[in-house]
């Protein structure tokens, strides 16, 4: 009997997986439903023999299953795109099925948990150290250091909690993962509860990712014997894209409105309940198995540039030829993840911009297509790595809008707990539009004389409003409580900076601005 | 005692072993009756011994509880920048042609679907590479 893999990751099953499978299973063939080889733009690829076939419909399954196909890719580890990669965090991904514990013993899976309780909890936090992994969630704080904190606060509970609300836009590696190789995280949870002393873990996620938080519940009932006596839960958000802070996360967790917390007490001394907290991103935790893998430490540090040690599950997302994830070493140069390995753009225009870390991260010319992947590389221009989504805009695109629109979420999203986000943000957003339409004339009533307070000028210029945008923009960045309202001005700023002419028009940019 | 009153006291003992009970409360509220109103808060706020206030503040936090029961068919359009890259600005004239008062339209920052943009989602079920004609069929259908 033909054997035939089918993803049935979130979107493979959006381009119609399941009746793909159906469909092969009605031709007699045994169709296992595995987790995503990431070459997204091939989904829903079928795999017979190693080769694969995509993006397939219903009307291919004949053709190949008869070899006639042209939809046929060759040999899918042998692509370019999967070749080129250095997978570490993502090595089962496309060959195992996700919740079958077995698949996961058999490619590795609990090596480290089964090293790990051999050693001293102190042990494992050095091991962690000496990898020189860092926090993947954007923040890129070192991951030992956290956690030796946490076990060296005294008290009688202490948690672990996974920071799954994976909310920036153009990026999709937590929910792949968590879909994709639910244990590898539920491992990488039970060797940091283990380090830091913690009797409970819990996956914060989103409602918008039902089909991650399924199967992560049911990995965790099967994985209960193997990491017992630590309580492992699953808890769904409601909707706000500031719960991807930690400390706004946390309240979430109590049953609190998610507003961010100042910070200190860190929640590595005061985090949920006010009890020390590991709160690590899920590409951090999954990251874990491997590092504490025999030699796994000495393996990753060797890895990377500089101080961005490891491999990165880079996103590339938006208007990208070939989408989907890229797990690498840090050090590539982001045009050659663009334009070689992306293949440019989808629609075959010029690359006009590309975002990178979601909606809070800066917008990145092609003049800039040198920068280097890591922390320092990309703070050092302005720019951050965030999560490492890369979203790719053609010329279609209106800088303008798109800075408009960076306001404009910030101040949906906003928690409401500091003033510099929830109001700057609101404030943003007229003083964008206001450039665009040529700057403020003063209205009727400011000008009539009975309104002895009001200013009797003609307003101002765009120009002028310019700097009230930028002063905004700093006030923003440094008053702020969290990342949301002190990186929005990232991409307001850096749009605004390299296509001023989509804020003020071809003609009329002035001449302090223009390049 | 109301139906809904006990049905809710349930909801509560069901989540009590829970630390932080709340949201999954909540969560569990609103996918059986629609939505978490007034009179809710007030039971809820007498079952978990806290003002309503308390939970009027959590409730109105998050934008997946609604005060009010809406009985039309959603459509989560995404529209982040990922899929507006991909145009989905472009096809909201149509959306909101073929849905009209029937359907109703929901903005959604991001369902993950980030390469295979624009993205919408219908209860548990996900679109990717939609264009005009694939949106407006979906709204019809839903």
């Amino acid at each position: 009997m033909t054997l035939v893999k089918i993803s049935d990751d979130a979107l493979a099953l959006a381009g119609g997986a399941d009746k793909l499978a159906k469909a092969f299973e009605a031709k007699g063939c045994e169709v296992h439903r595995t987790s995503s080889w990431g070459m997204q733009w091939l989904e829903p690829m079928v795999e017979i023999d190693g080769k694969g076939f995509g993006p397939a419909t219903l009307d291919d399954v004949d053709a190949i299953l008869d070899g006639s196909s042209d939809k046929g890719i060759g040999v899918i580890a042998e692509h370019p795109f999967i070749a080129r990669q250095q997978r570490l965090t993502f090595a089962r991904a496309g060959k195992t099925r996700p919740t079958s514990i077995d698949d996961y013993e058999d490619t590795g899976g609990w090596q480290a948990w089964k090293r790990v309780r051999t050693m001293e909890p102190a042990a494992v936090i050095e091991e962690v150290l000496a990898s020189g992994l860092r926090g993947r969630g954007g923040a890129g704080f070192p991951t030992g250091i956290k956690w030796k904190t946490v076990a060296e606060a005294k008290s009688d509970r202490k948690y672990i909690v996974v920071n799954a609300d994976e909310g920036d836009s153009g990026t999709f590696a937590d929910r792949m993962l968590m879909e994709g190789d639910p244990y590898q995280l539920i491992e990488g949870m039970a060797i940091a509860a283990y380090a830091v002393g913690a009797q409970t873990a819990y996956i914060y996620t989103r409602s918008e990712y039902p089909h991650a938080i399924a199967k992560m519940e049911e990995a965790i009932r099967r994985a209960e014997p193997i990491i017992s006596p630590l309580h492992m839960e699953v808890r769904m958000g409601a909707g706000a894209y500031v719960c991807g802070e930690e400390t706004s996360l946390l309240n979430s967790l109590e049953g609190k409105r998610g507003e961010v917390r100042a910070k200190p007490p860190l929640p590595a001394l005061e985090g949920f309940m006010g009890k020390p907290t590991v709160v690590n991103n899920v590409l951090t935790i999954a990251a874990i198995p491997h590092i504490l893998a025999e030699g796994g430490a000495e393996e990753y540090a060797r890895l990377g540039v500089d101080r961005s040690k490891g491999t990165m599950p880079i996103q590339l997302a938006g208007n990208i030829k070939h989408g989907g994830l890229f797990e690498v070493a840090f050090g590539l140069p982001l045009g050659e993840l663009v334009n070689e390995i992306g293949g440019g753009t989808f629609t075959g225009k010029p690359v006009k911009a590309v975002q990178v870390g979601g909606p809070l991260g800066a917008y990145i010319h092609p003049d800039q297509f040198d920068l280097v992947f890591g922390y320092e590389e990309f703070a050092a221009a302005d720019a951050l790595i965030g999560h490492a989504g890369i979203t790719v805009f053609d010329e279609s695109v209106d800088m303008g809008e798109m800075a408009r629109f960076a306001m404009e979420f910030c101040a949906a999203e906003s928690c409401g707990k500091c003033t510099p986000c929830r109001i700057g943000a609101v404030r943003g957003v007229e003083v964008i539009d206001r450039i665009r339409t040529g700057g403020r004339q003063r209205d009727v009533l400011e000008l009539r004389p009975q309104m002895h307070n009001t200013t009797k000028d003609k307003g101002r210029e765009a120009a002028e409003e310019v700097g009230l945008l930028t002063d905004l923009c700093e006030t923003m960045k440094f008053g702020s409580l969290c990342a949301l309202g002190g990186f929005t001005p990232y991409p307001v700023m850096s749009a605004l900076k390299h296509w001023p002419q989509d804020f003020f028009g071809e003609s009329e940019v002035p001449a302090e601005m223009a390049e | 005692m109301s139906d809904k009153s006990q049905r809710i006291g349930e909801i509560i003992a069901a989540h009590a072993h829970q630390e932080g009970p709340l949201l999954p409360i909540l969560h569990d509220i609103q996918h059986e009756f629609g939505c978490v109103d007034a009179e809710t808060e007030v039971l809820l706020a007498k079952g978990l011994n806290l003002t309503r206030a308390d939970i009027h503040g959590v409730v109105s936090f998050y934008h997946d509880y609604t005060p009010e029961a809406d009985p039309r068919p959603v459509v989560q359009i995404c529209r982040a920048e990922a899929c507006k890259a991909n145009g989905v600005e472009r096809l909201m004239g149509a959306a909101e042609a073929a849905a009209g008062k029937r359907v109703k339209i929901s903005t959604v920052y991001c369902l993950g679907l980030c390469s295979s943009g624009p993205a919408a989602r219908t209860g548990d079920d996900l679109h990717i590479r939609l264009d005009e004609k694939a949106i407006t069929k979906l709204i019809e259908n839903a």
